[in-house]
């Protein structure tokens, strides 16, 4: 498999778009060209946009395409050493402690040390998973921007060296530089640090061409006419001020929703009546409603 | 750092390439966006890897190691496109002229108006774009040592077009549909619309280009970033960019606040939760626990000159405000020009601050004789009514440039209010330097306030609701 770390992934940003497609993902081609910079250059890709455009799927299709094994981290706030690096296992070491002083064997002190302090007793969490790999690994840091400042900062060793440094056991350097993908959802600025060490990409809501692959993709059964209704709608919709605009799987439930009503076309009142499946806040619903009922004169 | 740029050599690239890209960052850096040195190298690199025949990917591909924020996306784009687009390449196929537009030189100008709008009705883009083209050199009226701005020749261009003609009717033949498709025909038209005039403005810029150099044209073109544009002197483009700023920096400020608020307030060990979890560390408490400590929330007034100097600055503050009510106990808001009103409830009504920025010029009852801003009575008046209800709890944010138009100060009403609340906070869209000329009286308000700052952009107004928790 391609996997080392000297061998170039891809061969061109179209050729990472068509990868993707075979994969069930249609990116523009801002996102290709993201994806084949972030193997070639080494370096981390940061995921950035409004909720539901796909950013998390980014990763998890990267890892389908080229059929790496995906390792995720979750973030969250509070979110520390332990558990996105790895931690002694501290309760089994505290039991192999105790084991030895029942038996009472012959071990000294420093043969226990190093012996609890060895790769038996070592909990690796994501970080260090994905830099131990020896198979092909997309690593994923979900969420980046829940975890606080300081936490940011554990993640730099790992993004710009590749390695993680176990002060008991040494620095653990990759067998390979895996892809990473950083999501964020914006709800804070991210460190100047950071962002400087990886490569931006904003993903948007998608140009109705795209979407309309998308619908016609991941919806079964649906006619063409009817799906190019729901993206156009979508769009409109998508152009007022509301507190939170459809993302992507809205506007797949929505259409799964029409299909599976039966419905062949798309007029205001069906539309009225199966917005609430698109938007999620009554005023929302209220604006849209307004918006696309009025114009009937 | 070491690894990333490490494998930089130019001579893949050619001298030219590397020069026109270096004076492309310059320019990126001169508009406000930075970018550090590592950033310039991943491009360098990013410029080496990427077929430079497809300008989409190295758009992108050069954007994604260069710009981290999103709304500098802008500021890059045009820069881009002047570089890299816009410039008359022997590579890059733009400047070839279609079919379409070859015929379209020989049309009147109102043939050409009326292939626009079959372009636009039936959304053929390609046909779209080369019609635009033809327009600009109809229309534009460039000359050669002419330098007029791009705006200019665009407007023209787009007059000659007869624009508004074609939006009407497009508009007409949108409300013949029925039902919903009338309303899905309307927004592509509007789509198609825009469309055609950003065509025309790259045209118009290309032709620049061709005559000027990308340097002279970027310079030209070169607008403060949205965080650093003046909110006393807004387009009507620029407030809506704004509005698309503020409501993310909202989020993130209020984010940001309410975490702080929660990891300041680590009190007390907690002895029963500490015992409780040693248990499963046989009786070894590896880990402490504490107990949280709550802090009361602060109460925030504030107090908005409305009057129409200083309008889109209090509308950006409000909007800021109430995105982070929840980090207030409460958040009550007044709207003044010569008499003051209180107009919390409009604004909790209003979906968002735009509307409500409205209806408190509708519905609030803020004009007291002449609607010019009056300070002193307003502030007196406020503290006859309202006065009372301050606490040492409450927070006063005053908006506003202090421009009294010569009416009395009344600066003892002021005083009256710091005496009673916590703070007294003044925002002042003005430059420092304008302070305390003219009718400005902000010196006699300021004695009594807990801070003045300056407040002109919304970088500062984010540097200061940061300082104000």
């Amino acid at each position: 498999m391609e996997g080392t770390a000297e061998e170039a992934r891809f061969e061109s940003p179209r050729a990472v778009n068509d990868s993707l497609r075979a994969v069930g993902y249609f990116a523009d081609e801002g996102t290709a060209s993201v994806v084949f910079l972030a193997d070639r250059l080494g370096k981390p890709v940061l995921v950035e946009g409004p909720a539901g455009t796909g950013k998390t799927q980014l990763a998890k299709s990267v890892a389908e395409m080229t059929g790496a094994r995906l390792v995720r981290l979750q973030c969250y706030e509070g979110l520390d050493e332990s558990k996105a690096l790895y931690e002694w296992n501290y309760k089994k070491q505290l039991l192999r402690i105790q084991a030895e002083q029942v038996t009472s064997g012959g071990e000294t002190w420093g043969e226990l040390e190093a012996d609890i302090f060895s790769e038996p007793f070592l909990l690796a969490r994501p970080l260090l998973e994905a830099i131990r790999a020896t198979d092909p690994v997309v690593l994923l840091i979900d969420e980046v921007d829940r975890v606080e400042v300081e936490t940011e900062a554990l993640l730099l060793e790992v993004l710009s060296d590749y390695q993680v440094s176990v002060p008991e056991m040494g620095t653990v350097k990759a067998q390979q530089i895996p892809l990473v993908f950083l999501t964020s959802n914006n709800t804070r600025e991210l460190s100047e640090a950071l962002k400087r060490r990886c490569l931006f990409l904003h993903l948007d809501y998608p140009s109705p061409g795209r979407e309309r692959e998308i619908v016609l993709a991941k919806v079964p059964g649906i006619e063409a006419a009817l799906a190019e209704q729901v993206v156009r709608t979508v769009q409109l919709v998508r152009s007022l001020e509301l507190k939170k605009p459809p993302s992507v799987s809205e506007t797949l439930d929505w259409a799964r929703t029409l299909v599976l009503l039966g419905v062949a076309r798309l007029d205001a009142d069906v539309a009225k009546e199966t917005l609430n499946v698109l938007l999620k806040h009554s005023s929302d619903i209220e604006r849209a409603t307004k918006e696309l009922v009025t114009t009937e004169r | 750092m070491s690894g990333a740029g490490a494998g930089t050599e130019g001579g893949a690239l050619g001298s030219g390439l590397l020069e026109v890209f270096s004076d492309f960052v310059g320019e990126l850096r001169a508009s406000g966006v930075p970018v550090s040195t590592t950033e310039v190298l991943d491009a360098t690199e990013a410029l080496r890897q990427l077929p430079l025949s497809d300008r989409q990917a190295l758009k992108s591909g050069l954007a994604a190691a260069l710009v981290k924020e999103e709304g500098h996306w802008r500021a890059y784009e045009t820069l881009f496109d002047l570089y890299f687009s816009l410039r008359p390449s022997p590579g890059a196929p733009a400047g070839t002229p279609g079919p379409e537009e070859e015929g379209a030189l020989t049309l009147t100008p109102g043939e050409l108006a009326e292939r626009t709008y079959k372009a636009l009705l039936e959304g053929n883009i390609q046909a779209l774009a080369a019609l635009a083209r033809a327009a600009v050199a109809r229309f534009a009226g460039l000359e050669p040592g002419r330098h007029l701005s791009a705006s200019y020749y665009t407007l023209r261009t787009l007059r000659q077009l007869q624009l508004d003609d074609l939006a009407e009717r497009l508009a007409a033949s949108a409300q013949e549909a029925t039902g919903l498709e009338g309303a899905l025909l309307a927004n592509d038209y509007r789509r198609r619309l825009a469309r055609l005039r950003s065509d025309v403005e790259a045209e118009v810029r290309r032709q620049m280009v061709i005559e000027r150099g990308p340097l002279a044209v970027a310079r030209a073109l070169r607008r403060p970033l949205p965080e650093d544009t003046d909110f006393m002197h807004l387009s009507r483009e620029e407030v809506a960019a704004l509005q698309r700023t503020v409501q993310p920096l909202a989020r993130k400020l209020a984010v940001h606040l309410a975490r702080q608020r929660r990891r300041r307030h680590e009190g007390r060990l907690d002895f029963r939760a500490t015992v409780r979890r040693s248990l499963s560390s046989g009786g070894v408490p590896v880990e402490p626990r504490f107990r949280s400590r709550r802090r009361a929330k602060p109460e925030l007034w504030v107090l908005a000159d409305i009057s129409g100097s200083v309008a889109a600055f209090a509308r950006f503050t409000l909007q800021l405000v109430y995105a982070l009510s929840s980090q207030f106990s409460r958040t009550r808001c007044w709207a003044f020009i010569d008499g003051i009103d209180e107009v919390t409830a409009l604004m909790r009504e209003a979906d968002d601050v735009a509307q409500a920025v409205r209806s408190i010029n509708t519905a609030a009852d803020v004009v007291w004789e002449e609607g010019h801003s009056d300070y002193g009575h307003a502030f007196s008046d406020f503290v006859g009514r309202f006065g009372k209800e301050l606490s040492p709890r409450t927070s006063v944010l005053v908006l506003g440039d202090a421009r009294n138009n010569y009416h009395a100060v009344e600066a003892w009403a002021l005083a009256e209010v710091a005496r009673r609340a916590r703070h007294v906070w003044w925002l002042n869209p003005e430059p420092r330097a304008y302070w305390g000329t003219g009718d400005s009286v902000l010196a006699e308000y300021g004695a009594h306030c807990s801070g003045v700052y300056e407040c002109r952009n919304l970088r500062q107004l984010r540097r200061f609701v940061e300082h104000l928790t």
